[in-house]
C-alpha cells in the first residue's frame, strides 16, 4: 500500500461521515431554505414548490422572528461581557500569587461546565421559584421583595443570563489561566518599578498581552451564546410573552412543531449569516487594533 | 526597598491574600451550590423542598426517589439508551478520528493541505444548519426514532481530527519510516507504533466524546420521538413538564444524569483540560 493510498483509507471514513452527515445536510439546507416544504410535502413530494427567497422575505415579515432576533441579541450582547468579565476575574483571583488551594478552586469553579445542561437548568428552575425558591428567600433576608424570575417578561432573560454564566464561565476561566501563564513576569516587575499601582498593571500589562486570547474567547463565546436553545427549551418553554424565545427555539417550533422545514431552513441559514457576521467584524476589529 | 515600604508590602499582601481567597471561596460556593442542593433536595421526602423557609438539608434521608425514579418513571431504561449512545458514540469517533487525524498529520496523499482547511472552516457552521436536512435523510433511511439516528452522525468530528493531528504531529517521520523499510503495513504501523504514542491525546479524546455525547440534547429531542428510546437529557426535560410539582424526584433525576459526567471529569480533569487548550489555540 502506498502513503498516498494508506492516507485517503485512513481518513476516508471521517471524511464519509462528515461529507455525508454534515456537508450534504449543510448544502441542502439551502435548497431546503428556497422550497416551501411542509407538512403535505412531508406526506407527498409533489406538493413541494420553489419559493426562491419567499421564505426569507416572509420571515423579514414575522414579528416573532424579529422577536427571537431581539431575545437572541440581549442574550449576547449582555451575556457574552458578563461571562467574559466573570471568567476573566475568577483566572485573575486563580493566577494571584496569594491564592491558596488552586487546583481545588479550580475544579470547584470549572465544575458547571460539565453537568448536563438539561439537569442544571432543572435545578435552576426551582432555585429560582418566586415563593419557594432559595434565590428569594435569600433576598428576603435583606428586605427585597419576592421576584418573579421565570415568570415576569422583564426578568425572565436576565435570568437565563445568569444561568449561562454560572454555567459557563468556567471554560473561558481556564483558557484565560493559560493565556495569564504566558505573560512574562519581568512585564509586571518594569511596571512596578515605574510606579504602577495594580490596576495601571492590569490595564497595561495584562489585557494588552491577553489581547489574541481574549479575541479567541470572545469569538468562541459570541457564536456559541448566539445558539441559545436549551435554556428557555427548559426553564421557561419561550415564555413569558414569548420573551426568552431564541433564534434556535423559534426554528425548532416551525421546524419540528409546525413542519414548516423549508421556513425553518431559512431561519438557520439566517442565523448562520448572522454570526458569521459578527465573528467576522469581531476579527477584523482584532486585526485592526493588531491583537492578531 | 526601604523598610517601612517592605513592612508596607507584608501588609499588602496578607489583606490581599484574604481578599483574594475569601472571593475564590465565594465563587466557589456560588458555583457548587446548585449542585450540592441538588444533592439534598433528592433524598427529602416528597414535598419536603417546597416548604417555607426551604430546608437545606433533608429532614430524614431516603431514597424513595430514586426508587421512584427507576420503577415507574422508567430511569434505567433512559439510563441505559445515554450510555449505550455514548460508549458507541465514543468507541466509533475515536476509531475514525484518530485514523483521520493521523493521516492528516503524516501521511502525504494529494488535497490533503486543502481538504483540512476545507475542514476548519467548516467550523464556522452551526450544527443546527444540518439538522432539518438532516431529519428528513434519516425519515428516508427509516432511522428516525433509532440509535442508529444519533449515534452516525456523532461518528466524526472536525474538532476530533484537529485534536488528534495537533498531537500526531509530533511523532517522528524516521520513526514511521524505519518501520515501512522493515516491511510493516501501515496499519500495523498504526496500531502497533502509532497508537500507543497518542495515548495522552486518546484520553482526552474519549472524556470528550463521551462528555459532548451524555450531554447532547437538541439532535435527540429531535430524532428520537419514542419515550422507550429517549435519552437521560430528553427524559428528563420531558419529565420536568409532566412532575414540575415533585421537585425532589426530579431532582434525584438530576443526580442520576449528572453524577456520571462530573466523576468522569474529577477522574481524568487533567487530560480534559489539556484537550480544551489544545482545541481552543488555533496553530
Amino acid at each position: 500500500m502506498r502513503a498516498s493510498t494508506a492516507g485517503w483509507i485512513f481518513a476516508g471514513p471521517a471524511l464519509i461521515v462528515l461529507g455525508i452527515f454534515f456537508g450534504i445536510p449543510v448544502a441542502s439546507a439551502l435548497l431546503l431554505s428556497l422550497t416551501d416544504f411542509d407538512l403535505y410535502a412531508l406526506a407527498d413530494m409533489s406538493n413541494l414548490r420553489f419559493v426562491a427567497l419567499g421564505n426569507y422575505v416572509d420571515l423579514l415579515q414575522t414579528p416573532l422572528f424579529w422577536k427571537s432576533l431581539g431575545n437572541t441579541a440581549y442574550f449576547v450582547v449582555i451575556g457574552v461581557p458578563l461571562s467574559i468579565a466573570v471568567s476573566l476575574g475568577a483566572a485573575l483571583l486563580l493566577n494571584a500569587k496569594v491564592a491558596r488551594f488552586k487546583g481545588l478552586f479550580r475544579t470547584a469553579l470549572f465544575a458547571p461546565v460539565v453537568t448536563t445542561l438539561v439537569a442544571v437548568a432543572v435545578i435552576w428552575r426551582y432555585l429560582f421559584h418566586t415563593s419557594y425558591g432559595l434565590v428569594n428567600w435569600a433576598l428576603g433576608h435583606i428586605g427585597i421583595a419576592p421576584v418573579d424570575w421565570l415568570g415576569d417578561p422583564a426578568w425572565a432573560m436576565p435570568t437565563i443570563i445568569l444561568f449561562a454564566v454560572w454555567k459557563n464561565f468556567g471554560y473561558n476561566m481556564v483558557i484565560f489561566i493559560a493565556g495569564l501563564a504566558a505573560i512574562p513576569e519581568d512585564l509586571y516587575e518594569a511596571a512596578r518599578i515605574d510606579g504602577a499601582s495594580r490596576w495601571q498593571q492590569f490595564l497595561h500589562v495584562t489585557l494588552p498581552m491577553l489581547g489574541p486570547v481574549l479575541l479567541v474567547v470572545a469569538v468562541i463565546t459570541v457564536s456559541g451564546y448566539f445558539q441559545l436553545f436549551a435554556e428557555p427549551y427548559v426553564m421557561t418553554r419561550g415564555d413569558p410573552l414569548q420573551s426568552t424565545v431564541s433564534v434556535l427555539y423559534f426554528m425548532y417550533e416551525e421546524g419540528f412543531m409546525w413542519w414548516n422545514l423549508g421556513r425553518a431552513s431559512a431561519v438557520a441559514f439566517m442565523l448562520f449569516l448572522i454570526i458569521l457576521g459578527v465573528t467576522t467584524l469581531l476579527l477584523r476589529f482584532g486585526r485592526k487594533r493588531e491583537l492578531v | 526597598m526601604s523598610r517601612i515600604a517592605a513592612y508596607k508590602e507584608v501588609g499588602a499582601t496578607r489583606w490581599s491574600a484574604w481578599a483574594v481567597n475569601g472571593a475564590l471561596v465565594a465563587l466557589a460556593v456560588v458555583a457548587l451550590a446548585p449542585l450540592a442542593w441538588m444533592l439534598s433536595v433528592s433524598f427529602m421526602p416528597t414535598g419536603e423542598a417546597s416548604g417555607f423557609p426551604p430546608p437545606l438539608l433533608p429532614s430524614a434521608l431516603t431514597f424513595d426517589n430514586y426508587h421512584e425514579l427507576f420503577a415507574r418513571a422508567g430511569m434505567g431504561r433512559y439510563f441505559a439508551n445515554s450510555l449505550m449512545i455514548s460508549a458507541a458514540i465514543t468507541f466509533g469517533a475515536l476509531l475514525i478520528n484518530t485514523m483521520a487525524g493521523y493521516a492528516f498529520a503524516k501521511l502525504r496523499f494529494r488535497g490533503r493541505e486543502r481538504l483540512f482547511q476545507i475542514l476548519l472552516a467548516a467550523l464556522v457552521i452551526p450544527a443546527q444548519v444540518a439538522m432539518l436536512p438532516l431529519f428528513l435523510m434519516m425519515k428516508g433511511m427509516g432511522l428516525v426514532n433509532s440509535f442508529g439516528a444519533v449515534i452516525i452522525p456523532g461518528l466524526a468530528t472536525v474538532f476530533g481530527i484537529f485534536l488528534v493531528r495537533q498531537y500526531a504531529r509530533s511523532i517522528p517521520d524516521e520513526l514511521l519510516e524505519a518501520a515501512r523499510i522493515d516491511g510493516a503495513g501501515e496499519l500495523r504501523i498504526f496500531f502497533q507504533i502509532v497508537l500507543p504514542m497518542l495515548k495522552p491525546v486518546l484520553v482526552t479524546l474519549t472524556i470528550f466524546t463521551f462528555m459532548a455525547a451524555w450531554n447532547d440534547f437538541m439532535w435527540p429531542l429531535i430524532v428520537l420521538t419514542d419515550q422507550t428510546n429517549y435519552t437521560l437529557p430528553v427524559a428528563l426535560a420531558a419529565l420536568s413538564r409532566e412532575h414540575i410539582q415533585d421537585v425532589e424526584m426530579m431532582m434525584a433525576g438530576a443526580v442520576v444524569t449528572v453524577i456520571p459526567v462530573l466523576l468522569l471529569f474529577l477522574a481524568l480533569q487533567r487530560y480534559y483540560i489539556q484537550g480544551l487548550l489544545l482545541g481552543s489555540v488555533k496553530g
